[in-house]
């Protein structure tokens, strides 16, 4: 089952605002009954002031896209129209505490329910461009289209072009297959045949670094890594370095989980980037695992 | 309140007597049967009993026809892969759309390799054209695998009559018998079966153990090759404690066959029914009159299946869904799909799957607590009037992308 927070299981309980919003003189409908989930955003609008006064929504979905339809009710009430439209997908999701990648599209589709919604109000007429493929990269949630465009409009030809234009693959490295097939299929279409290209070796090393700016160097790139971790409700600390060995501390929601050891390559992948030398990292067991968005089903 | 657990189709708790028969496996009888000292022999006479108990459960001829092996898709690909390596000018394989992940991503996987995969069709109710199959049936085919009982339905196929053309057509004939082994009796020497799939973990045996019955004669070509175990079908040292706790469950199984077909299939078509006849717009989906005695899976119209479990959960009531929220994809189940239950509908399958270890309190439970659930989630539906569903859900609600 999926690891939902709290805040998303609460807000399926007991969503709010559900229902139809009988004087409502906004509506935005999106979603597909094909695709398993399907929103109508009803707002009520002052007119003179342009603010939500009342929101309702009806929503055909799983239990995040329900929370998603909830939260979003619950934050753009007292908005007015433009303050609302500055709510992106993520502030839903960090609004729910966040939700797993696979779940991601729900968030998704409460922004552009808002979006049409709005555009319903003014007498616009809201075009969806957003088109989704199956889920791909699990560790950076990117999908099959988001991967395909990219690389046909970039050119792309490697493994490595794609984590570097789009993030997929640089974790766990276990959608490797299926980026390589991404990869093939459009290449093909260029009449191109995707060669396997070896990992880059490490940045050359471009001369010894001094003790002092290899400590700063290795400072800089926990201090970059921190809020995205935060973000997941985890973080990571430096302990120690010995050589080529760093010791770091995890702590929350990454601590002891699957997505550790992903956390961990991609931040030492990081680390030998901006060092140019082969290094390691290693946990040091410092809190006791506590169960994350790390392992869904 | 004590859970409810109605998902014996995705995993089983492992018997109590058969956990007890295993745990002496992880301690004094911790010998490798392949050794020649007397800590080995005993966990070699330990597995002759284990391999006989599986023997009789399937009907099998020899108990030699019975090989471990670690879970069912590993059976399954060890089966499909050797009879395309024993015959490597056959590029053709015949299998079904309804197929559980271990074979379809298998059989999709060896599409990009080049050979020619045929997907036979199903009905509405989940059930497979033969003449369609019998065409199909040429010097080209390697392999069919056919399940026996489907996962998501229960549906059942007929196997063994399939396995009887495919013999006088001179193709192989495999079947992914997962879901069956241990509900339905079944006598494998008399059919021409050639190779089938078992998994542990469906049967109240622990999970990570299988077996693949081959049938003697047919020509084979081992996954693993390494050490002479299983008679160097499958190579490594046997995980002895799981097979006898296979053994053991295998028994059991055989033991318990007439409670299966009589008391447990009653409970669940008192479930059937009893939530039948408070919901609308619900219906059975495969074929209600020949399938699994444990399974039930209903389609609850115009909601989504992920909400009924995460409200089924919350009352201690296990159960499984096809629909696409569930699993991570955009999709429906495929199985749904294949029978061409509208989206409407297929987005909202609750599979409930018994076991003896279920009592009839305990349905009723299940019983008082789908309705409400099902009118909550139906309230926030935008495909749901006051009540009923709206009229032409598909007018009343186009959403702007599709
Ligand atoms: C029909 C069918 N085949 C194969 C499997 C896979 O078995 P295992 O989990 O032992 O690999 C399952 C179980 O999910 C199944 O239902
Ligand atoms: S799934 Fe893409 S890197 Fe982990």
């Amino acid at each position: 089952m999926w690891e939902y927070s709290e805040k998303v299981q609460e807000h399926f309980f007991n969503p709010r605002n559900a229902g139809a919003l009988g004087d409502a003189n906004a509506t935005g409908e999106v979603g597909s009954i094909s695709c398993g989930d399907a929103l109508r955003l009803m707002l009520k609008v002052d007119p003179e002031s342009e603010r939500i006064l009342d929101a309702g929504f009806q929503t055909f979905g799983c239990g995040s896209a329900i929370a998603s339809s909830s939260a979003l009710t619950e934050m753009i009430k007292g908005m007015t129209l433009d303050e609302a439209l500055k709510v992106s997908n993520q502030d839903i999701a960090d609004y729910l505490d966040g939700l797993p990648p696979e779940k991601m599209h729900c968030s998704v589709m409460g922004r552009e329910a808002l979006e049409a919604a709005v555009a319903n109000y003014r007498g616009e007429v809201w075009k969806d461009d957003h088109e989704e493929g199956a889920l791909i990269c699990k560790c950076f949630a990117i999908d099959a289209v988001m991967i395909e465009d990219t690389v046909r409009s970039n050119n792309l030809s490697t493994v490595q072009d794609v984590i570097n234009y789009t993030k997929a693959g640089g974790g766990c490295a276990a959608c490797h297959e299926g980026i390589e097939e991404i990869l093939t299929k459009v290449l093909a279409e260029r009449g191109e045949s995707f060669k396997v290209t070896p990992p880059p070796s490490p940045v050359a090393a471009t001369g010894k670094l001094s003790t002092l700016e290899r400590v700063k160097r290795i400072q800089q790139v926990i201090e970059d890594v921190r809020p995205a971790l935060q973000r997941d409700r985890g973080d990571i600390e430096l302990v120690d370095i010995d050589g080529k060995t760093i010791y770091v501390s995890m702590k929350g929601a990454c601590a002891g989980c699957q997505m550790e050891a992903l956390t961990l390559q991609g931040v030492q992948q990081k680390m030998m980037e901006a060092l140019g030398e082969f290094v390691k990292l290693v946990p040091v067991r410092a809190t006791t695992p506590a169960p994350g968005l790390c392992n869904p089903k | 309140m004590n859970p409810i657990y109605l998902d014996n189709n995705a995993t089983t708790r492992v018997d109590p007597a058969v956990v007890e028969v295993m745990l002496p496996f992880f301690t004094e009888q911790f010998g490798n049967p392949s050794s020649m000292h007397s800590f080995g022999n005993k966990v070699g006479l330990a597995l002759k009993k284990a391999r006989q108990q599986v023997q009789a459960l399937i009907g099998a001829e020899h108990d030699s026809e019975i090989i471990f092996t670690s879970c069912g898709t590993e059976s399954d690909s060890t089966a499909i892969l050797s009879a395309l390596k024993v015959q490597p000018e056959r590029k053709e394989i015949i299998t079904t759309a309804v197929e559980h992940p271990a074979i379809l991503t298998l059989c999709q996987t060896l599409e990009k390799d080049g050979y020619t995969v045929h997907y036979l069709k199903v009905d509405g109710k989940g059930r497979l054209d033969l003449d369609e199959y019998a065409k199909l049936l040429t010097d080209k085919v390697a392999i069919v695998s056919v399940m026996w009982a489907n996962n998501e339905t229960g549906t059942l196929f007929p196997v063994e009559k399939m396995a009887e053309m495919a013999n006088e057509a001179g193709v192989m004939f495999h079947t992914d018998a997962v879901q069956i082994v241990g509900k339905l009796p079944m006598d494998l020497k008399s059919s021409k079966i050639d190779m089938l799939s078992i998994s542990g973990h469906k049967l109240h045996a622990p999970k990570g153990i299988g077996v693949l019955y081959l049938r003697r004669g047919a020509r084979f070509r081992p996954l693993l090759r390494g050490g002479h175990q299983e008679r160097g079908r499958r190579a490594g040292t046997e995980n002895s404690a799981s097979i006898v706790a296979l053994g053991a469950a295998c028994e059991q199984a055989l033991a318990n066959m007439a409670f299966e077909n009589t008391e447990v299939k009653a409970l669940r078509d008192r479930l059937e029914k009893g939530i039948l006849a408070q919901v609308p717009n619900a219906f059975v989906t495969g074929d209600p009159d020949n399938r699994l005695p444990n399974t039930c899976n209903i389609a609850f119209e115009y909601i989504e299946g992920e909400g009924i479990l995460l409200l089924l959960n919350k009352q201690g009531i296990a159960a499984s869904s096809g629909s696409a929220c569930t699993s991570g994809s955009l999709e429906p189940s495929h199985v749904m799909r294949a029978m061409g239950i509208p989206y409407t509908a297929a987005h909202g399958t609750v599979r409930f799957s018994l076991s003896r270890y279920n009592t009839e309190e305990e349905i009723d439970r299940v019983i008082a607590a789908v309705p409400p659930i099902v009118a909550q989630l139906r309230k926030l539906s935008p495909y749901w009037g006051e009540n009923g569903p709206v009229t032409d859900p598909e007018q009343a609600f186009a959403p702007v992308y599709a």
